[in-house]
């Protein structure tokens, strides 16, 4: 990595050549103005977001951080996003935990422990998940996911009834709860998550490889020593999108979730909300003031998955110099 | 540590393709045997034999023995992996782990063998960085990355982490050639020194390289492209250089080919 040249002498080596560098020239201002883009869009998002949210917080008559309800059309407009905000960080956590070791193991399979001829269909197979519509998962969430959860939630409220969160008060109703929606999300965010990791562990040098194996690494101590921390960063990277994803999924967590909005600390009990599915439901049949609710419940979407992706960062750039990258 | 070498009647694969034919000849303990000769002729391939990396290539195998004194390292019982711990090996370019310390790196291999005492490790770092006269140059920033030193720096490090777990056998794979002069000048002092303890094979396309540091030299051809490499000779170096008695070793080390 080189660091860039000072401007005077940028600028100096530009006007010696004169426009025998039209190239150049068209090709900067090109790149310059997809990045100035990205700030503009960025920026109007936010902006009216941020216009829209301020016209509903002002009318709203009850704490909008801590508000269970969400009845802005009422005559007394009163919404909040507690129920929200518990819904989409829990479900999207669960998601995570379900998905990151599941793809990081299948990437490490696919780059090395599977046979190039298995290896390559098989990451085809995984690509292909990603391109399932979300409406798809939602059905299939419902249809299938759903009816088949019964097993899995009373063995854990049976044996892990105890941990308060997976005790199931209300039993005999379908569970159409942040847990199952955990799961869903977890295999629709899986393939990307997959991918990405499989092409960073591609890329960790051989070389590094053969120095773990030349001292008497198992191939899992190899990976343990060469790979993973290499692929560390690619790790949490990907893990970010999917948390983006995850985040921000809306058709198929509106199709499988049931619609009552209680907050409760039993995961499998019906009903909870996110933030994108509570704007899909909601955002046909809300009178003005209920679209503008709407809009500030999805600015604070916006701000959670910018600390999210902030803190990522963080965490990547505090051990930059053992990432690799020098060498 | 440093045992004799015996190989016989070795033959190397890569899928179908024979790399290496037939190669016997026994390399002493406590000496520098280097291994020279034209690109593709096998040296390497020969080399990673020796401690069954060769076989980490997908397709790659090898027919016939390598007697470590007395142990076959091709024997069926065998654990390539415990193979690996007793023949170290250093690579062309300076491969040192870089999400590791300086320190991490070269205890690698002994917590890759379970060893987790500290104070154990602690020794192991220092006589280990001593003995690749690394010492001085990073005592005092064990725990920044190892990434960060010089290639030749690095280079010396990887030798570190290689003797740490104190190996049979030291195996080089043109360990300069990556290197300025100057830090090539220190790699081969080193080999000087380590040899007291090692058994070392060194791989070399520098013949002045191959004069200065071995005590005995092989010399390795091959008939044309696509046929596998052979050993043509194997003599003590001065010999090889002086008056070898294959006129193709003559013709490689007059520069006449190769």
């Amino acid at each position: 990595m080189t660091s860039a040249p000072p401007a005077d002498a940028r600028g100096r080596a530009r006007r010696s050549r004169g426009d025998s560098r039209r190239g150049d020239n068209v090709f900067f201002n090109l790149s310059r103005g997809s990045g100035v883009l990205l700030l503009v869009v960025m920026a109007a998002i936010a902006g009216f977001l941020a216009y829209r949210s301020l016209l509903a917080l002002g009318k709203n008559e009850g704490n909008f951080l801590t508000t269970f309800e969400w009845t802005p059309d009422a005559t007394k407009p009163v919404f909040g996003i507690a129920v929200l905000t518990f819904g989409t960080l829990v479900s999207a956590f669960i998601a995570m935990v379900i998905a990151v070791p599941i793809a990081v193991g299948i990437a490490l399979f696919i780059s090395h422990y599977a046979p190039r001829r298995i290896a390559q269909p098989f990451a085809y197979l995984v690509d292909l998940l990603a391109a399932v519509p979300s409406i798809v998962y939602g059905l299939w969430g419902v249809l299938f996911l759903v009816p088949h959860m019964d097993g899995l939630t009373s063995w854990m409220d049976q044996y892990l009834g105890w941990t308060y969160v997976f005790d199931q008060s209300s039993t005999g109703v379908p569970p159409r709860n942040l847990f199952t929606v955990g799961i869903l999300l977890a295999i629709m965010v899986l393939p990307i998550i997959t991918a990405v990791t499989r092409e960073v562990f591609r890329q960790v040098p051989r070389m590094h490889e053969e120095a773990a194996l030349a001292l008497g690494a198992t191939r899992w101590e190899m990976i343990r020593t060469a790979v993973l921390p290499f692929g560390r960063p690619g790790i949490i990277s990907a893990s970010m999108l999917g948390l983006g994803r995850a985040l921000g999924e809306t058709i198929a967590v509106a199709t499988v979730l049931s619609t009552n909005s209680v907050l409760s600390l039993h995961l499998l009990d019906p009903g909870g909300g996110t933030f994108a599915q509570n704007i899909a439901l909601k955002f046909s049949e809300a009178q003005p003031l209920g679209r503008d609710a709407l809009m500030a419940s999805g600015l604070v979407l916006f701000v959670i998955t910018l600390l999210v992706n902030g803190a990522a960062r963080m965490i990547i750039a505090r051990r930059k110099e053992y990432s690799g990258a020098a060498a | 540590m440093a045992k004799r070498i015996d190989v016989s009647g070795l033959s190397a694969f890569y899928g179908s393709t024979r790399a290496i034919d037939d190669i016997s000849m026994t390399i002493e303990p406590r000496s520098v045997t280097a291994f020279i000769g034209p690109s593709g002729c096998g040296k390497s391939t020969f080399l990673r034999t020796l401690n069954r990396m060769h076989e980490v290539i997908p397709g790659a195998r090898v027919e016939g023995k390598v007697l470590l004194d007395d142990e076959n390292l091709y024997g069926a019982s065998v654990d390539p992996v415990a193979v690996r711990r007793s023949v170290g090996m250093v690579f062309q370019r300076p491969n040192p782990f870089p999400t590791m310390s300086i320190y991490d790196n070269v205890v690698a291999g002994l917590k890759l063998a379970g060893v987790k005492k500290k104070s154990v490790l602690d020794g192991v770092v220092e006589r280990s960085l001593q003995g690749a006269n690394l010492w001085n140059e990073v005592k005092d920033r064990l725990n920044k990355p190892g990434a960060g030193l010089s290639g030749g720096q690095q280079q010396r490090l990887c030798i570190a982490r290689a003797i740490a777990v104190e190996p049979e056998v030291l195996l080089m794979d043109e360990p300069c050639s990556a290197l300025d002069p100057i830090s090539t000048l220190a790699i081969e002092d080193l080999i000087g020194e380590l040899k007291a303890q090692f058994t070392i094979v060194i791989v070399t396309h520098n013949m002045q390289q191959a004069a200065r540091v071995s005590d005995r030299t092989a010399f390795f051809n091959l008939a044309g492209v696509g046929q596998p490499g052979k050993l043509i000779e194997l003599d003590d170096t001065q010999r090889i250089f002086s008056n070898p008695s294959v006129q193709a070793t003559e013709d490689y080390i007059s520069g006449r080919f190769g």
